[in-house]
């Protein structure tokens, strides 16, 4: 067991390691941050450039720019925004706990609905409601998470006015992106818990668990979920990158000030510090909830640790 | 359930077909390109003109012919991108799970990291670095999405590499890449066109989400992710700018989700999915 821990944790920072580099060589690609800063500024000496290269630390060579942005995002001192100087760090720590939160929540209100669904839909499967779950589902998945989020902005907000459009300023903000997120994925869970479910339900043990005479209900969630807990947390946990990339789409359409926001705004001023930490945070955030997600199921499946 | 599944593949043939041909005759029924302005029909409503039959923008063009017309980007984007990772990933795919070890370890190792960074993001970057194009979005799509097609085309290609019939050619003394060619690439066609089909609905979702940010496609050339976010100002009095394109996007990949849903059962009549 300890040799998977290690190997995976191995595993899950070399794929961070590479990330950075990645974001790291891309954003130099960029040009110079020094021309992009005065740009519009009026009379520029190149001497002038040189202070702000210097004032950045961008007359260091590459290795030493990348080094000190590593070594700067295991301290937590990101470096500063091109725009104010705001220190990246504070950015990110009021921005990340509003993405998690939005993911976290669309996650639970997507779980507490497909649950019920897919095991309904497995049970009578072939049947009506099992048909019309399938191509709800299908449908579900058909459309962008932007637009449903504005068709429920048209509904709920303008048309009924139940809803506030937009901002994280009151609690009633995070109904519409929440809602937006929850649908989509659950679009997806159904199915996932639907096959997982009817995999479960072939099994002697809820045979047995029949002949026993116990009600449908207890059979269903007392004895077969649980069994069905493993593979669905897996398949969630794999998606959640997934769920991040449309966190950070739905909260432009709702000005959710979370890490979508923030590098939406980072890349239409170029602020190249802000958006090489959030894709870095977020990334590393991925691999980290996959790496959880890898050795929960290795811990509780010794089948998956010797693969 | 056979009858049902039968349905299924006629309404995704059906809506698919539709929106394919109407795209592709877009030029003949709308000479114009959707650019022509009635500014004496500005922010018409829909079904009240039979010239505008789903309303007018603000500046009176008519949203039934930029709706089509807007439909080339995402088709152009979605068949393009696609077919560029289908091919990398499949001969990626072929020769990783053929020759094994070295490049077997490097490819996974590489899908890791891939698979780490949402496609949202890499494309944000992207583009805050080369500008916003269509070109360039297609080759990030490409090159964000070849790991797919090559870790289904590995996975089918370690199964078969040892069985009877791989076995027999090599024996024969047939040529490594034409044991690639004429004896593994026909037996990977099945799940790589699911993929591909997926992938072309996903990819079409991928492109407007982009360019509603303003990081896809240049707004001015009509397309469903730049309507939408255009009609996104005018919600509070026109919201057939905002409804209908996204119409379109979801009878367009809705009907290719039937297919590759059927597609799916079709191939493997087992799956449960």
């Amino acid at each position: 067991m300890l040799g998977f821990l290690i190997r995976r944790v191995l595993q899950a920072a070399f794929v961070v390691l590479v990330v950075t580099l990645l974001v790291a060589w891309a954003v130099r690609l960029s040009g110079d941050p020094a021309v992009m800063l005065t740009q519009g500024a009026g009379s520029v000496t190149a001497k002038d450039l040189a202070n702000i290269r210097t004032g950045l630390g961008l007359d260091r060579p590459f290795s030493a720019q990348y080094l000190g942005f590593l070594g700067g995002m295991l301290t937590g001192d990101m470096g500063r925004s091109f725009i104010g100087g705001t220190s990246v760090g504070l950015l990110i720590r009021h921005a990340l706990p509003l993405t998690i939160l939005l993911a976290v929540v669309s996650l639970a209100l997507s779980i507490a609905a497909s649950i019920p669904l897919g095991i309904h839909a497995a049970v009578k499967r072939g049947g009506t409601a099992d048909q019309v779950i399938r191509i709800l589902s299908l449908v579900g998945l058909s459309f962008p998470n932007f637009w449903l989020g504005l068709m429920l902005v048209l509904i709920f907000g303008i048309n009924l006015g139940w809803l506030p459009p937009s901002g994280a300023g009151e609690v009633s903000g995070i109904v519409m992106p929440a809602a937006t997120l929850a649908i989509i994925l659950t679009a997806t869970n159904v199915r996932l818990v639907r096959s997982t479910m009817l995999d479960t339900l072939s099994q002697q043990y809820i045979m047995v668990a029949r002949s026993k005479g116990l009600k449908q209900r207890v059979v269903l969630y007392r004895h077969a979920l649980r069994n069905c807990a493993i593979p669905l947390v897996t398949y969630i946990g794999l998606q959640f990158g997934g769920l991040i990339g449309g966190v950070v789409v739905v909260e432009r359409v709702f000005n959710w000030p979370g890490m979508g926001s923030l590098a939406f705004d980072a890349v239409s001023s170029r602020d190249y510090p802000v958006l090489q930490a959030v894709v870095t945070v977020l990334a590393a955030l991925i691999v980290t909830v996959n790496l959880a997600v890898d050795v929960a199921y290795g811990l509780l499946d010794p089948r998956i640790r010797s693969e | 359930m056979r009858r049902f599944k039968k349905l299924e593949f006629i309404a995704g043939i059906l809506l698919t077909g539709t929106m394919v041909l109407l795209v592709m005759f877009s030029g003949l029924l709308f000479p114009d390109g959707g650019e022509a302005m009635d500014l004496s029909a500005r922010l018409a409503r829909p079904g009240v003109d039979w010239a505008h039959i789903l309303g007018t923008d603000p500046i009176g063009r008519d949203v039934l012919a930029r709706v089509i017309v807007g439909g080339r980007i995402s088709l152009l984007v979605g068949v393009f991108s696609v077919t560029g990772a289908m091919v990398v990933g499949t001969i990626m795919g072929l020769v990783a799970g053929y020759y094994g070890k070295f490049w077997d370890t490097i490819l996974m190792r590489w899908a890791d990291v891939q698979l780490a960074l949402p496609f949202i993001l890499v494309a944000m970057t992207f583009t805050a670095i080369l500008g916003a194009d269509l070109w360039n979005l297609i080759v990030f799509m490409a090159i964000s999405q070849w790991v797919q097609y090559a870790r289904v085309v590995r996975g089918s290609v370690l199964t078969l590499r040892d069985r009877e019939f791989v076995q027999s050619a090599r024996s024969f003394g047939v040529r490594d890449w034409n044991i690639l060619l004429h004896h593994l690439l026909p037996n990977v066609f099945g799940p790589v066109l699911i993929l591909v089909t997926l992938n072309v609905a996903n990819n079409i979702l991928l492109e407007s989400s982009l360019t509603f940010l303003g990081l896809g496609i240049d707004p001015i050339i009509p397309s469903w992710g730049g309507m939408l976010a255009d009609g996104r100002s005018y919600m509070q009095t026109a919201w057939w700018i905002s409804v209908f394109p996204g119409l379109a996007i979801m009878a367009t990949v809705l009907g290719l989700n039937l297919l590759g849903d059927w597609l799916r059962d079709f191939l493997d009549p087992t799956a449960k999915v």
